[in-house]
């Protein structure tokens, strides 16, 4: 049976407000208002194909997969491959193997910590990362330098965040330099680093390099073979799809010297009472029964994307940020974090307004329907070069449009002069 | 539904805050930390014969830390240390919903019960309670107590 029958094509549509219907929750009112979702950088909403995909996959499909011979198995395993392959081809990747499915980013970057660096790091040698980076970019290089006497070091920021060249890690970069850990867009400011170039760089040393794609692979379009890299974690909730699923692409060469990352069903190709050898990719790095219905959800999540046009949200994402910068801009007292060229950043505007504390902001914008994040985002480090302790982060998505950048602008405005004596 | 949290006193503390500063030949300081938003606040007390003469605060933070910091230090003038330990629990229970009170006999504390409705909120009203407890426990125990601090002696709240 054709199961891919079964899928409504997603009719091609410009990004902004005519997408908003496609999204039930974002019909609800919050606090009495309509709700103004800005929180996308953290999590973003779900289309109403996404949500039936995971309904109809438990509705009628629902079986363990590579496993059994029975139809509701074998359609399973045809959904859940499937949207193995969907994905590859979505980040450009060379095989639908290079594909694993984690529990998200920070399972994908623990899985080459633990698989690829325990494995291949000796005392001595260098892990290079940025100032930029997410928590989940950093802490397991900190726990794997500890645990393999490797150094850990950071690549300082130039102009508060505004910018990191190739010609800053060429200058950082040692023989001794096994990896390089970077984001591709960061969370809190929105920098876009040249990943093709930096990852250049890191290849004529010899050294592996990992990009943090959490924030980019849902906003514009990657393409890992073109931009080069060995490894690319995401997740799938920031791109539409459910939470508790994401991706790591590791290239097939590297994959295949890898060690597994957890050990039981699935991993293995044959168990004897005394050893094991292990499957071949991607199951290799996929113990047990898998998550099956959220690469499912994440390939509806692509589809939908793809329909949308990955160029056309990028684009539509560059405008929305050109014009919250400007808007913002105007709010006496306010301080702006990131760069000034909307084409160079992401759609992350993090600030502050005066010494208004980024939770009160939050919880007056909150109380207009207008939700967004105020806090560190998980990127201490960054907060220290930034100079705060936290900031508000207003971030956008495919649906949003200038009249939500209006209602933040108006709730900020609001608010500050509530706190204001 | 904003007024529940902000009520006028709260914001009266915040925009005017009392007993800001250092206390001079404070006899305890105690400086707390939640790194989840930032806030930081230092108490600062001098105390005769078991009871606080001056009590002041230091720091920065949300309105409602910085309020409840601000509230802390006019009710803590006058009573004893061991009072102020009572007045601790009393008020981080009532913050959290646990302990009933009259309306009236927490003074302008009372308008913290409002934090109720807002739970990610609520350690930023207890941080200096917090903060308080602990640095008069230290005093009259004249040790430190082993919970997780920052590099330079901050103790660190990330919970109520």
């Amino acid at each position: 049976m054709a199961l891919a029958d079964k899928t409504t094509p997603i009719p091609s549509r410009a990004p902004g407000s005519g997408l908003q219907p496609d999204f039930p929750i974002l019909q609800r009112q919050v606090n009495d208002h309509p709700l103004v979702y800005l929180d996308n950088a953290a999590s973003s909403q779900k289309p109403e194909s996404v949500i039936d995909a995971l309904d109809d996959y438990y509705r009628n499909h629902n079986a363990n997969v590579h496993r059994g011979i029975h139809t509701l198995s074998q359609e399973a395993t045809n959904l859940y491959e499937g949207a193995r392959a969907k994905v590859a081809r979505f980040i450009g990747a060379a095989h639908s193997h290079e594909i694993i499915w984690t529990r998200g980013t920070t399972e994908s970057i623990n899985l080459v910590a633990h698989s690829w660096g325990r494995k291949f790091l000796r005392p001595g040698d260098q892990i290079l990362t940025t100032e930029l980076e997410h928590h989940s970019n950093i802490v397991p290089w900190q726990l794997l330098a500890q645990a393999t006497g490797a150094e850990f070091k950071y690549i300082p920021l130039q102009n508060d965040g505004d910018r990191l060249g190739p010609e800053d890690f060429e200058r950082m970069i040692t023989p001794r330099t096994r990896l390089i850990a970077l984001t591709q867009m960061s969370n809190v400011v929105g920098t876009i680093l040249p990943v093709k170039e930096i990852a250049e760089v890191g290849h004529r040393h010899g050294a592996v390099v990992l990009v943090d794609g959490a924030q980019s692979v849902p906003h514009m379009p990657v393409d890992v073979t073109d931009l080069g890299v060995d490894f690319m974690a995401f997740s799938a909730h920031k791109m539409l799809g459910p939470t508790g699923i994401g991706v790591l692409y590791g290239r097939t060469e590297i994959l295949e010297t890898m060690d597994p990352y957890q050990a039981g069903g699935d991993m293995i190709s044959t168990v004897s009472m005394e050893k094991s050898t292990w499957n071949s990719l991607p199951y290799r790095f996929e113990a047990g029964t898998p998550h099956i219905s959220g690469p499912i959800g994440l390939g509806a999540a692509v589809d939908y994307l793809s329909a949308v046009g990955m160029d056309a949200i990028n684009q539509h994402e560059q405008k929305l940020t050109r014009y919250a910068l400007e808007k913002l801009g105007h709010i006496s007292g306010i301080s702006l974090y990131g760069p000034e060229d909307p084409t160079t950043r992401g759609a992350v505007v993090a600030f502050n307004v005066g010494d208004v504390h980024p939770h009160d902001i939050g919880q007056v914008l909150d109380s207009y329907g207008v939700a967004t994040r105020a806090g560190h985002h998980c990127a201490q480090p960054l907060m220290r070069v930034l100079g705060v302790g936290s900031t508000v982060r207003a971030s956008f998505y495919l649906y949003n449009s200038e009249d939500d950048v209006d209602a933040l602008v108006d709730a900020v405005t609001r608010a500050v002069s509530y706190f204001s004596s | 539904m904003l007024d529940d949290l902000y009520k006028e006193i709260i914001l009266d503390h915040y925009k005017s805050p009392r007993n800001r500063g250092e206390a001079a030949n404070h006899d305890i300081k105690a400086r707390g930390l939640n790194p989840l938003c930032g806030d930081d606040i230092e108490i600062t007390l001098t105390v005769e014969d078991g009871v606080i003469r001056e009590a002041r605060f230091d720091g920065h933070g949300c309105s409602i830390s910085q309020a409840s910091a601000s509230m802390l230090t006019e009710e803590l003038l006058g009573r004893s240390v061991d009072e102020a330990i009572g007045l601790a629990d009393k008020v981080r229970g009532m913050m959290k919903g646990e302990i009933e009170t009259d309306g009236e006999e927490l003074g302008d504390i009372e308008a913290l019960r409002g934090v109720q409705k807002f739970p990610v909120r609520i350690k930023c009203a207890t941080l200096a309670w917090n903060a308080l407890k602990l640095g008069i426990q230290e005093h009259l125990r004249g040790s430190e107590a082993d919970l997780s601090r920052t590099d330079d002696g901050a103790a660190i709240f990330t919970d109520e």
